[in-house]
């Protein structure tokens, strides 16, 4: 039966087969027949006319006006048959969309790959998951010639590749700033700028943005826009939220970006992430800031990095692992 | 078999007339049932495009018969208002009548060579080919 052969004669010798019978078997012969003239882009109109030759075969006396309502049906069966070569078409065409999305999903990932430091006295854990081939998040960190250690997190509204596109010129930004310190505050007014000048006014970037001085341990954070961070006091156990006034990057040239900080203790947490790990959404509900908490606790006792892929972990499953939005979750955490 | 004729589009059924012109000279030179079929489609395409883009114009046949092959050239003309971008229309998937009609791509597929000039104010010339086998 693999050997089925798309000709006349094996039509004809189906054909007959089946007349005689009438049995299953044939039938089933029909639909391979039918698939195998698929993979060989055979169109309906040639298997109508295979049809019509057949039965002039089997019954030469088969009356005229038989033999032309088959011209009939095969003349209905042109426009099918012109749409069906047009849906192949289309599909090759989305193949090959879908292997070019991933290349350049591929190329992105080496743009905007980071390397999480190695950091004395901090334990670092950071993981970045896109919904679609394409992430609109970004994480980077940073350490400066004085030794202290940026990290920023942004979101870009929206997903997919025009939100990439947004995001590898922030990273590029960035990589072009000195390399000596800078604060939060105008890291965040420059890349306003930058965002400004050069972004569609539609398109809207939020970002995080903290530095860790090593030597007073103070954490100096603002924010543009973004998801407020966490900041989890070891000795009291307790969370409290971390943010920042400051517009969304790029909607006025002169937004000013005001910068806090925090005494970082032995054993205190900085949770920075994105809306895609706030607004998870487990069926229609969206689950509340505290759950996030909730299961970070639960895996609070591991390494930072076990810590926020567990979390992630957590997430996926109660999104039966199809991911809404771009996941971004960065922990630093100073050594007890 | 050497002659050229044409068949003027102004009104709907023109469109059947140009396709049974059609079909009578793909018969003489000896197309088969489904090729006759095809040629018919095609023709219905081209005429319709006539009708409903330029309003009038005209689908002309020509019997091919060199000494190597045999074949049914036909040619589409219209002084209408051209189309602006060729690249869209000849694309699948891109039809401004809903995605019904097969379009420009289903005439191409439909045949065997495929050939289009157009100017915009000043009309589209369609030539295609379909071979004898």
């Amino acid at each position: 039966m693999s050997t089925l052969k798309l000709d006349l004669e094996n039509y004809k010798e189906l054909l007959k087969e089946y007349i005689r019978t009438k049995d299953e078997q044939a039938l089933y012969q029909a639909e391979q027949f039918s698939k195998h003239s698929m993979q060989h882009n055979i169109s309906p109109e040639e298997i109508i006319n295979i049809h019509v030759q057949s039965l002039q075969e089997i019954y030469p006396e088969m009356p005229a006006d038989i033999q032309a309502s088959m011209n009939f049906l095969l003349e209905t069966m042109i426009s099918y048959g012109l749409a069906y070569q047009e849906h192949q078409a289309l599909r090759e065409k989305q193949l090959e969309l879908k292997s070019e999305l991933s290349v350049a999903a591929n190329m992105q990932k080496t743009l905007l790959s980071t390397n999480k430091p190695d950091f004395d006295g901090i334990d670092i854990g950071a993981i970045s998951v896109p919904a679609k081939q394409m992430n609109g998040d970004y994480h980077h960190f940073v350490q400066d010639q004085e030794g202290s250690l940026g990290i920023g997190i942004a979101d870009v509204i929206g997903k997919g590749v025009p939100a990439a596109l947004c995001m590898s010129m922030i990273k590029y930004s960035m990589d072009s700033f000195p390399h000596k310190r800078m604060e939060p505050s105008v890291i965040l007014e420059s890349l306003n700028r930058v965002v400004e000048r050069n972004v569609d006014s539609s398109m809207f970037i939020t970002m995080f943005y903290g530095l860790y001085d090593p030597k007073d341990h103070k954490f100096y954070y603002s924010s543009a826009g973004h998801e407020p961070g966490y900041y989890y006091h070891h000795e009291q156990g307790e969370f409290s939220e971390m943010d920042a006034p400051g517009l969304v990057l790029g909607v006025t040239k002169d937004a000013e970006y005001p910068q806090n900080e925090k005494q970082v203790d032995p054993g205190d947490m900085i949770i920075m992430l994105t809306d895609g790990v706030t607004e998870c959404r487990q069926g229609d509900r969206f689950i509340e800031p505290e759950e996030v908490l909730e299961i970070i606790k639960e895996y609070m006792h591991l390494p930072a990095q076990e810590m926020v892929e567990q979390v992630y972990k957590h997430f996926e499953k109660l999104q039966d692992f199809q991911l809404r939005d771009d996941f971004t979750l960065v922990v630093l955490r100073r050594d007890v | 078999m050497d002659f050229q004729s044409c068949v003027n589009i102004k009104k709907e059924w023109d469109i059947v007339g140009a396709r049974q012109l059609g079909r009578d000279i793909a018969k003489k030179i000896g197309f088969g049932t489904v090729d006759q079929a095809r040629i018919a489609t095609a023709i219905s395409e081209l005429a319709r495009n006539i009708y409903l883009y330029a309003g009038s114009g005209k689908v002309c046949f020509e019997a091919i018969d060199d000494m190597n092959h045999k074949g049914l050239s036909i040619i589409a003309v219209d002084e209408g208002p051209g189309i602006e971008e060729l690249s869209q229309v000849m694309e699948d998937g891109f039809s401004t009548s809903g995605g019904l009609g097969a379009g420009l791509p289903g005439v191409k597929r439909l045949m065997d060579e495929f050939d289009i000039v157009s100017e915009q104010g000043r009309g589209t010339e369609i030539k295609v080919v379909k071979w004898l086998r």
